[in-house]
């Protein structure tokens, strides 16, 4: 039997690199895609805290987490196409219209 | 309904107040969107006109009749139980300040009450002539209904709050009509002018009701006056305190009864229509001062140098207003100096003690003063607005009507003897030499002004009735005598001013005084209680009084026979006259400069004061502390927008590093426990 702490450790890995990546990156997908792995580092920890624990809740967060994950990566990636028409461009660091 | 007629009271002033609600109704909505729309133009007198015309005098009748009839039910009682208090509803409650809204009739309210619905009643009649050209005729009528109203409540109230309310009530009534003709710069300046100066007086009253409140805990006067024997015994209503409340009410009197030093507000209202002036400036409310001193006769009688202060203050009145009227040229000026000179007889009487004279005085004078306006106004009407009198002269065959019924009130205010003024300036002036508080030298300066009275009154009577014509040709044309509306009032004012007296004739011409045995139970009592003797038992022998009241007669006598010879058989000795002292007669003629005085000593200072506060404390420290704080949120928020680059990365950076300060705090709070 594996050890919770070791699915926490997964966990807490999975969650910072994408922070590392929202924080890091330029191109917009891959923001969004980092997201997707933070969002995925948390399941890891609801799911295995729930089996450790013997209760369903965490399981059912966490599909709960990956429905709206799915919406928001359709929002997010309709927002990015749009963008790009108007823009050209997904880089973050071209876009900053929104300042004083 | 066991005191009959008595408990319909409340009619009196409520009759006034419903034509105030009617007429201002017809006012809104029929009067305003017609002079909008005809904006200028007069074609027809609109039906409305109409309506007004009957409405307006037919309350104020109607309210003079029912306080005839509760008079009348009052006479039937005996003199000891003629107090009668209608309480209307609880007013004001809190704490210990109780106050209902009452109605007392006794027999001073009772004068007061018919004096002002029977005068106002004819002066609304008169109205309705006179303003028959004027286009905001309904506007006029409301106002003047008001004014009925106020002063109702005024002399009716059974306390000093209710009085007081009446008494701002006829302040805003008078700056209303003063300011009628709000389109002319004088005439607003002048409405603004009385009211400014009520207002001073008014704080007067208004402090002496808090002293009143604070030395009894009531402010009914049934109260009030029943109380005074008892805090006096008790040491609680010391002399001093007595004369501070009655000094502060007298304030109040000089701002509302125009005594020196307040009454520079009244020949300027003489800007309003005549008739208000007839009504509000001369029989009615001039004279509240007058009746709110007689009302509490109790304590002023307690304060021996507010009695002084009173006396001196109404005699001087009397005698320099009186000098003043000689060189005034238009006619309603000098009908005012007269007015503000009158009054101060009234305070006079007041002062030594006599206030029945001062009632008497103030009804008969309400009489012929209504009467000389009224009938000066009938004469302006007939001059087509003139009001000089330089542009006058033989308009005796132009206005019988109006020269005759003028000539008998002049012969009143003169005090020629068998009319009323005879009468009432005759028992102020004895009073004044006779009571203990009174003195010989009073009675000289009194009797000096009655002289100085005869002759301005004359002058204006020559100069306008008499003698070759000074009119405008155009003017004299249409020199016409005025509608029966406007000769009726006159002519029973006339019979007024010349039988009025009668009630009055003092017991040493033989007659019974009838108006004074009537005021006694209000003032009588007060004499007994009080600490001096009042109205003055003092027995001084008949020939005395009747020879002062030769001597005072033939005073009047030289005033008309001096005015005789300078305006009918020396005509050019005035101007003469005028040549020989110029500073003399400029001061008279610019009214000893005090309104220049006023001016440069009370409103210069003022506007000063006004105008360095503003521009030092509103400018500088009020706007400073505004525009200081939106500053600094300005400051404040040129620091705070750099946090907002634009840049998403740097966001996030900003959340993460929330985040982990967050977690890191909860963590550490929770290792530490």
């Amino acid at each position: 039997m594996i050890a919770p702490s070791a699915y926490l450790l997964l966990s807490a890995i999975l969650f910072g690199i994408g922070v590392v990546g929202v924080v890091a990156r330029k191109n917009v997908l891959i923001i969004l895609m980092s997201v997707e792995l933070m969002l995925n580092g948390v399941n890891v920890a609801f799911v295995a805290a729930g089996s450790y624990l013997g209760d369903a809740a965490g399981g059912v967060f966490a599909f709960m987490v990956m429905t709206v994950a799915a919406a928001e990566a359709a929002v997010g990636l309709a927002l990015l196409i749009a963008l790009y028409r108007l823009k050209e461009t997904v880089d973050i660091t071209e876009l900053k219209v929104l300042k004083w | 309904m066991v005191n009959g007629i008595l408990d319909y009271l409340w009619l009196v002033p409520a009759l006034p107040l419903l034509g105030v609600v009617l007429n201002g109704a017809i006012a809104l909505f029929a009067e305003r969107p017609f002079l909008l729309k005809e904006a200028g133009s007069h074609h027809e007198a609109p039906a409305y006109r109409k309506l007004v015309a009957f409405i307006a005098p037919a309350v104020v009748g109607a309210a003079f009749v029912v306080a005839l009839l509760c008079v009348l039910s009052l006479a039937s009682r005996p003199a000891d139980g003629r107090t009668f208090v209608q309480i209307l509803f609880p007013w004001i409650q809190a704490g210990s300040l109780l106050v209902p809204a009452g109605l007392q009739l006794d027999p001073l309210s009772s004068v007061m009450a018919l004096v002002v619905t029977g005068v106002g009643f004819l002066i609304h009649v008169y109205s309705v002539g006179y303003m028959s050209h004027e286009r905001a005729f309904a506007r006029y009528f409301v106002y003047l209904n008001l004014f009925m109203f106020a002063m109702l409540t005024l002399v009716l109230a059974n306390n000093y709050l209710l009085m007081f309310v009446g008494w701002e009530g006829v302040g805003l009534c008078s700056y209303l009509l003063i300011g009628f003709w709000y389109e002319k710069q004088s005439a607003s300046d002048a409405g603004k002018k009385a009211f400014i100066a009520n207002r001073i007086g008014d704080f007067g009253v208004l402090v002496a009701m808090f002293l009143v409140f604070w030395t009894f805990g009531s402010l009914s006067y049934t109260e009030v006056f029943a109380k005074v024997p008892l805090l006096r015994e008790s040491g609680v209503l010391t002399t001093g305190l007595a004369t501070a409340i009655t000094l502060l009410l007298f304030l109040g009197a000089t701002g509302k009864s125009a005594q020196i030093p307040l009454y520079v507000w009244l020949p300027d209202a003489m800007e309003g229509p005549t008739p208000v002036s007839a009504l509000i400036h001369a029989a009615t409310m001039v004279t509240a001062g007058v009746y709110m001193v007689a009302r509490s006769s109790a304590l002023f009688l307690l304060a021996p140098d507010t009695m002084m202060v009173v006396a001196v203050i109404g005699a001087v009145t009397a005698i320099f207003s009186a000098t003043i009227g000689i060189c005034q040229t238009d006619i309603k000026r000098v009908l005012a100096y007269s007015t503000v000179s009158q009054l101060g007889y009234m305070f006079l009487a007041c002062g030594v003690g006599a206030f029945t004279a001062a009632i008497f005085h103030l009804m008969t004078h309400a009489f012929f003063k209504a009467l000389l306006f009224l009938g000066s106004g009938s004469v302006i009407h007939a001059l087509s607005g003139e009001q000089d009198m330089r542009k006058m002269g033989g308009l005796k065959k132009y206005v019988p009507v109006t020269f005759v019924t003028m000539f008998a009130a002049t012969l009143a205010i003169a005090g020629i003897p068998g009319l009323s003024g005879f009468f009432s300036k005759d028992e102020i002036l004895w009073q004044s030499f006779s009571s203990t508080h009174g003195s010989p030298a009073l009675w000289a300066i009194a009797a000096l002004a009655a002289g100085i009275t005869a002759f301005y009154m004359f002058r204006l009577v020559f100069l306008t009735f008499f003698g070759e014509s000074r009119m405008d040709p155009e003017v004299e044309k249409h020199a016409h005598e005025s509608p029966w509306t406007m000769t009726v009032p006159l002519t029973i004012l006339a019979l007024l001013s010349i039988a009025g007296g009668w009630i009055g004739i003092p017991a040493v011409l033989g007659g019974g005084n009838l108006f004074e045995h009537w005021l006694a139970p209000v003032f009588h009592p007060v004499a007994a209680a009080g600490a001096h003797g009042a109205a003055a038992e003092v027995h001084h022998s008949t020939t005395l009084e009747i020879g002062l009241m030769a001597l005072s007669v033939a005073i009047a006598l030289c005033g008309i026979g001096l005015a005789y010879f300078l305006y009918r058989v020396r005509t050019g000795k005035p101007a003469e006259i005028a040549k020989a002292w110029p500073t003399l007669y400029d001061v008279v003629y610019h009214k000893y400069y005090i309104d220049e005085f006023y001016e440069w000593a009370v409103i210069r200072r003022i506007v000063n004061w006004s105008t360095g506060l503003w521009q030092m404390f509103d400018a500088l420290f009020i706007d400073g502390i505004v525009n200081g704080a939106a500053d600094l949120v300005r400051a404040a928020g040129d620091r705070v927008r750099r946090l907002q680059g634009g840049v998403v990365g740097g966001y996030a950076f900003s959340l993460l590093a929330g985040a982990v300060l967050l977690v890191g705090y909860i963590l550490y709070r929770s290792v530490v426990q």
